[in-house]
């Protein structure tokens, strides 16, 4: 197992796993995905309050999730390749950026999407919704930073310590509902007696999750090809994939 | 939901849900293609440097 890890993190032995994996990821998140809204635009009841228009959240939510779920795997790689000086882990950064930055602005957009017909506004400078837009500068500011330096490594290091020090802003955006008085709501609660959702309506929620993280981990590692191909361009084994495809 | 006119009208937030899926459908279908196209672009550009001869064809 451990030298399987170790066999993973060469180059070469990860564009080939990659290559195999990432078209089998991609199309069961379809699947997960098409489930997920089958039962949230169609199978859920409608929302005692907000009525058909409580299912932007089986998009904005998982949206939401993802958008603070790929700048841990950002931070943590960048972290790991600044410390270990690990060939791909900078490489995981870099791919998990753009990916990050486009749930970051979903989440954005279905949000104030949903927001106008509730609230009455696309826009209010609460906590919950500044803390998030924040999080979309902090993704464009890693990807402007990778590209600013003829080398390559110059660059991965800089936005390495910019994907560190942005690490403060997710507990700001988790726990900005709870610490602040917003606009946004609180946390659901989902089990026990004050459950606020029926099942109906969260078990498509969770499918849309999954469905989410399963293009994430599919796409990612689509990205992290292009990366490694980048990276390695003048090195033997990426020579040899070329002559023979 | 109990009809289709529900479900296109979603109950008379259409104006607000539908956006909101076609949206988040543009931004994953581009990341889905975006990453396959670079890599293609990119071996053909690796291969051709790999051989300067076949660059006249």
């Amino acid at each position: 197992m451990f030298v399987w890890f170790h066999k993973l993190a060469s180059p070469p032995f990860f564009y080939k796993f990659a290559d195999k994996l990432a078209p089998w990821l991609g199309w069961l998140s379809l699947l997960v995905i098409l489930a997920g809204l089958y039962g949230g635009l169609w199978l859920a009841p409608p929302d005692y309050q907000q009525g058909d228009g409580f299912r932007i959240i089986y998009v904005h939510v998982p949206s939401a999730w993802m958008s603070m779920f790929a700048y841990m795997v950002m931070a943590i790689a960048a972290a790991i390749g600044l410390i270990w000086r690990l060939k791909l882990a900078h490489a995981v950064s870099a791919a998990a950026a753009p990916l990050g930055a486009s749930f970051t602005f979903l989440a954005l957009v279905t949000g104030s999407l949903w927001g106008k017909p509730m609230w009455g506004t696309y826009w209010v400078w609460d906590a919950r919704l500044t803390s998030e837009l924040i999080l979309l500068f902090l993704y464009l500011g890693y990807i402007a930073l990778n590209h600013a330096f003829e080398d390559r490594r110059t660059g991965d290091r800089a936005s390495a310590i910019l994907a560190l020090v942005g690490i403060f802003n997710i507990p700001i955006i988790h726990y900005s509902v709870t610490w602040w008085n917003t606009l946004h709501q609180g946390p659901t609660v989902f089990f026990g007696p004050r459950a606020e959702m029926p099942a109906s309506m969260y078990i498509p929620l969770f499918i849309m999750i999954i469905g989410f993280m399963l293009y994430f981990t599919a796409f990612i590692l689509k990205r992290l090809q292009v990366e490694v191909l980048q990276r390695e361009r003048n090195t033997t084994w990426v020579r040899e994939l070329v002559e023979k495809s | 939901m109990s009809s289709w006119h529900e479900f296109v009208t979603m109950g008379g937030y259409a104006a607000y849900v539908w956006p909101a899926y076609g949206i988040a459908l543009v931004v994953l279908l581009v990341n889905a293609l975006a990453p396959g196209r670079q890599q293609r672009r990119l071996l053909k550009e690796i291969r051709r440097r790999a051989n300067p001869k076949e660059r006249s064809e």
